[in-house]
């Protein structure tokens, strides 16, 4: 097999939804280089704030894809978000509880919060959508009962340096007016954010039960007659799910140190947008936590653009995303109708 | 349970909400033999196996395989497997968007010691699986690509190479053409060879013959008999699945060279050579004005395939087909209306009738699709044809605006069955219209397609009853294995020489 043949399969299947998506968001950032130059696009800072900015969102992408490849949704992320946000807030400033005690109960409550909405999705058979529905409510519900105000973290030491660490990178430094050299720096939010991703990258393409999702979501009756045990693998997709929302609500907490009613209002279908810009298809089975990462990106990107220009109404990003969102789901049913007719 | 089995079910019964499906089926599996499992559409063989594999709980009964002490019953198709039951089920079951790899080893992937999996180990082993069944094909590629045919093989690479003592094949090779068909067969008999028990279900009766070696037949959920290949002719195969018995051996003879003379008719429809691969083989048949044609043949012998080609449901890969005296040349369902057909669907159940719609609205519909969406039909002719229809047809209903669901079933039948005849078709093709209901409502439908045909309709009438065949058409097609091989006309219609058409269909 030579080598453009070569190249060629690999494009072919699920990985050309994966290409579009990289290459659009390619050509993005070189056209946010080349137009807004002057603020700094190109700096490696600039790249580096919208990892920052989005450490959350990538955590609680990369568990709504597994949760999609399953064939399912939960649209319950953006409040157990802002549930994790409100508890970690309140246990720390109010209760004065240690942060690493803290998260650990957060983190906690997460896997027993996805171990129900699971329970009831695989074992009762229940819509994924109204479980999570029900639980969408009830973690915003929560959220208003531990507290309606705004609690900001202001005591606690050890998170508030954890959120506000900078770890320097040791390349793609540039040199102000003064003649300093600075280096673009990062917090610990995005290193969790990374290894998440690269954890269930490799869960998805390297374990039994990776693979075990992807079968069940191109055809669960099949999967099931092929000896799987299919409610155990859906389950623990939604448990795992549920852990990661609570994790990246942690994540999410080191960027606004603050708990609140209102916030991440919405996050879950931020994470839903970026994964379906993955490539990953709502419909199951097909889909990569790399695309949804760049998924994120993209969401980034317009945001960045609109902040480097100062006069856009910021409500541009919502209408961009939408066509953008549109464009992929168009290119994936146009993908899917030459599959079935070369099928 | 004897030395010599391999598995045995005694007194298996299972019942569905309102429906026996098996009721004291008994079914012995030998060691090392293929064993045919056969019966006509609703005989349970399906619920057998998946009883027996742990899709369906078991309501009452013994399972016993070789080597495992007391009773086994298997609660998912998970534990079959490990109690060394494989299976291929009847629909390709595997799934589509993952690589042929992975199908293959799904559930059972090679891991490393830290639990990875291997991918190249198990593309590997799926090259090997494959090359047992003859094929050779890119394992990475995911399996959607490929054919239904391909998919199938790949299925059967995947029960065999799984270790297994019962190796079970549903409807195997209904998509596959005869040259996988021959690789299957030499796959299986090598498997037993090794000692494999092979559960083979099949509708071609040539396939039984050719690869099996006991036949047990089953019949509206109960057991008919186990019986030996070489004792059992193909006629009294024949006679024991449709359940009437075959006296007279002498009188087999084939009906295949008889044709049609005397046609005075003008002809409505004219196909020649008409076939599509894997559905139907090449076929003549020509169709005149007002004349019932019945189309009979046991189940999967192509009875639905080839009313699917006539109405251009779907498309033809060679031949040709005329309607009216004009060439027929867009292949599609809309098109067919148009001209004047009508098809009345065998799966109607699920999809014919709207419950929460009127008998109104139901009768209506296929009317109003013709005529298009936004132009209605004034609500005082929907009436008019609705009284008119629910007249004619003797629909039992409090009114024409009850909804549908409220109706029994016969009556919701007959509803179906008004809707296409409201668009007045000039053809009209119903598929088993008289499956699942009462005897009475089954004469008053015979007695309707007669008097139709006399009033100029056409209508091709489908059924696997060969009684009520009897007292309806004028001719009738019978359909064996795919292909048509015979023709009965008037006095020649008769049980017998239907039953000797279908068993010497392929000799």
């Amino acid at each position: 097999m030579n080598l453009i043949e070569q190249a060629k399969r690999k494009v072919s299947g699920s990985n050309f939804l994966l290409m579009v998506t990289i290459v659009m968001f390619a050509i993005m950032y070189l056209a946010g280089i080349l137009i807004y130059s002057r603020q700094g696009f190109g700096n490696m800072q600039t790249f580096m704030n919208m990892l920052i900015d989005n450490a959350g969102l990538i955590i609680v992408a990369s568990g709504m894809t597994v949760v999609i490849i399953t064939g399912g949704i939960d649209i319950s992320v953006g409040s157990m978000v802002g549930l994790s946000c409100m508890m970690l807030a309140y246990m720390m400033e109010i209760k004065g509880m240690k942060a690493s005690t803290a998260v650990g109960i957060v983190l906690l409550f997460g896997i027993v919060f996805g171990t129900v909405q699971g329970w009831l999705i695989s074992y009762l058979k229940i819509q994924p959508f109204i479980v999570t529905l029900a639980g969408m409510f009830f973690a915003r519900g929560l959220t208003a009962m531990i507290s309606v105000d705004q609690i900001a973290i202001l005591s606690n030491q050890n998170f508030l340096d954890m959120a506000n660490k900078n770890i320097y990178l040791p390349f793609g430094a540039i040199v102000n007016k003064r003649g300093i050299k600075l280096f673009p720096f990062i917090h610990p939010s995005v290193v969790i954010a990374l290894i998440t991703l690269a954890v269930i990258w490799y869960v998805l393409k390297y374990t039994k039960f990776g693979r075990s999702v992807f079968a069940i979501g191109g055809s669960e009756q099949s999967a099931m007659l092929m000896g799987l045990n299919v409610r155990k693998v859906k389950m623990s997709a939604y448990v795992l799910n549920g852990f990661l929302s609570a994790l990246g609500g942690f994540v999410f907490c080191l960027n606004t140190t603050s708990g609140f009613v209102e916030q991440a209002r919405g996050f879950e279908m931020e994470a839903i947008a970026s994964t379906v810009i993955g490539g990953t298809l709502l419909t199951g089975g097909v889909g990569t936590v790399v695309g949804s990462f760049f998924g994120v990106l993209i969401k980034a990107i317009i945001e960045t653009y609109i902040r480097s220009n100062g006069t856009l109404s910021s409500w541009w990003n919502k209408i961009v995303l939408s066509l953008l969102l549109c464009f992929f789901i168009v290119l994936q049913s146009v993908f899917a109708a030459l599959r079935r007719r070369r099928g | 349970m004897k030395e010599t089995d391999m598995l045995t079910m005694r007194g298996i019964h299972k019942e569905f909400p309102g429906v026996k499906a098996l009721s004291n089926v008994d079914f012995t599996l030998r060691k090392g033999e293929i064993h045919a499992l056969m019966g006509e559409n609703g005989a349970g063989k399906s619920t057998l196996i998946k009883v027996l594999t742990g899709v369906y709980p078991l309501d009452r009964g013994d399972i016993r395989v070789e080597g495992i002490e007391g009773a086994v019953i298997n609660h998912s198709p998970e534990e079959a497997q490990k109690n060394g039951i494989s299976t291929v089920y009847q629909e390709v079951n595997l799934c589509p968007n993952i690589s042929v790899a992975e199908n293959i080893s799904l559930a059972r992937q090679p891991l490393t010691k830290w639990g990875a999996v291997k991918w190249k180990k198990m593309n590997k082993t799926a090259e090997a699986a494959l090359e047992a069944v003859g094929l050779k094909i890119d394992v990475t590629k995911t399996l959607g690509d490929y054919s239904v045919a391909i998919q199938q093989m790949v299925a059967i690479a995947r029960a065999v190479d799984v270790q297994c003592k019962v190796l079970i094949l549903d409807e195997p090779t209904s998509s596959l053409d005869d040259q996988e068909v021959k690789k299957l067969f030499e796959v299986m008999k090598s498997l037993k060879n090794q000692g494999v028990s092979i559960i083979f279900v099949t509708h071609f009766l040539e396939q039984v013959y050719e690869v099996c070696d006991a036949i047990t037949v089953l019949r509206n959920g109960e057991l008919v008999g186990r019986y030996d290949v070489a004792e059992l002719p193909r006629v009294q195969l024949v006679a024991k699945m449709l359940g009437h018995e075959y006296d007279d051996l002498a009188q087999i003879r084939s009906q295949g060279g008889e044709s049609l003379s005397g046609e005075s008719r003008e002809t409505i429809l004219d196909a020649r050579e008409l076939t599509k691969a894997g559905s139907i083989r090449p076929f003549d048949l020509e169709i005149g004005k007002g004349e019932v044609i019945g189309l009979t043949g046991l189940l999967g012998s192509g009875r639905s395939e080839l009313a699917r080609l006539l109405f251009c449901a779907d498309k033809p890969d060679r031949g040709e087909l005329s309607f009216k005296g004009e060439a027929v040349r867009a292949h599609n369902p809309i098109d067919s209306l148009k001209r004047g057909m009508a098809f009345l669907p065998e799966d109607r159940k699920e999809e014919g009738i709207i419950g929460d719609l009127s008998v109104r609205e139901n009768l209506i519909i296929a009317l109003q699709a013709r005529t298009g969406m936004f132009k209605l039909l004034p609500l005082s002719k929907q009436n008019e044809l609705a009284d008119k229809f629910i007249k004619i047809l003797s629909i039992k209903t409090a009114s024409a605006e009850t909804p549908v669901s409220q109706l029994s079933g016969g009556n919701q039948q007959k509803v179906i069955l008004g809707r296409w005849l409201i668009t007045d078709p000039d053809f009209l093709i119903l598929d088993e219209p008289t499956r699942g209901i009462d005897v009475g409502t089954k004469a008053e439908i015979q007695k309707l397609i007669v008097q139709l045909a006399r009033e100029g309709m056409t209508i091709m009438f489908i059924s696997s009853e060969i009684e009520e065949m009897l007292r309806t058409v004028d001719r009738l097609c019978v359909l064996c294995d795919r292909k048509k091989v015979g023709e009965l006309k008037n006095e020649n219609i008769t049980q017998h020489n239907v039953m000797a058409a279908i068993a010497g269909g392929n000799q």
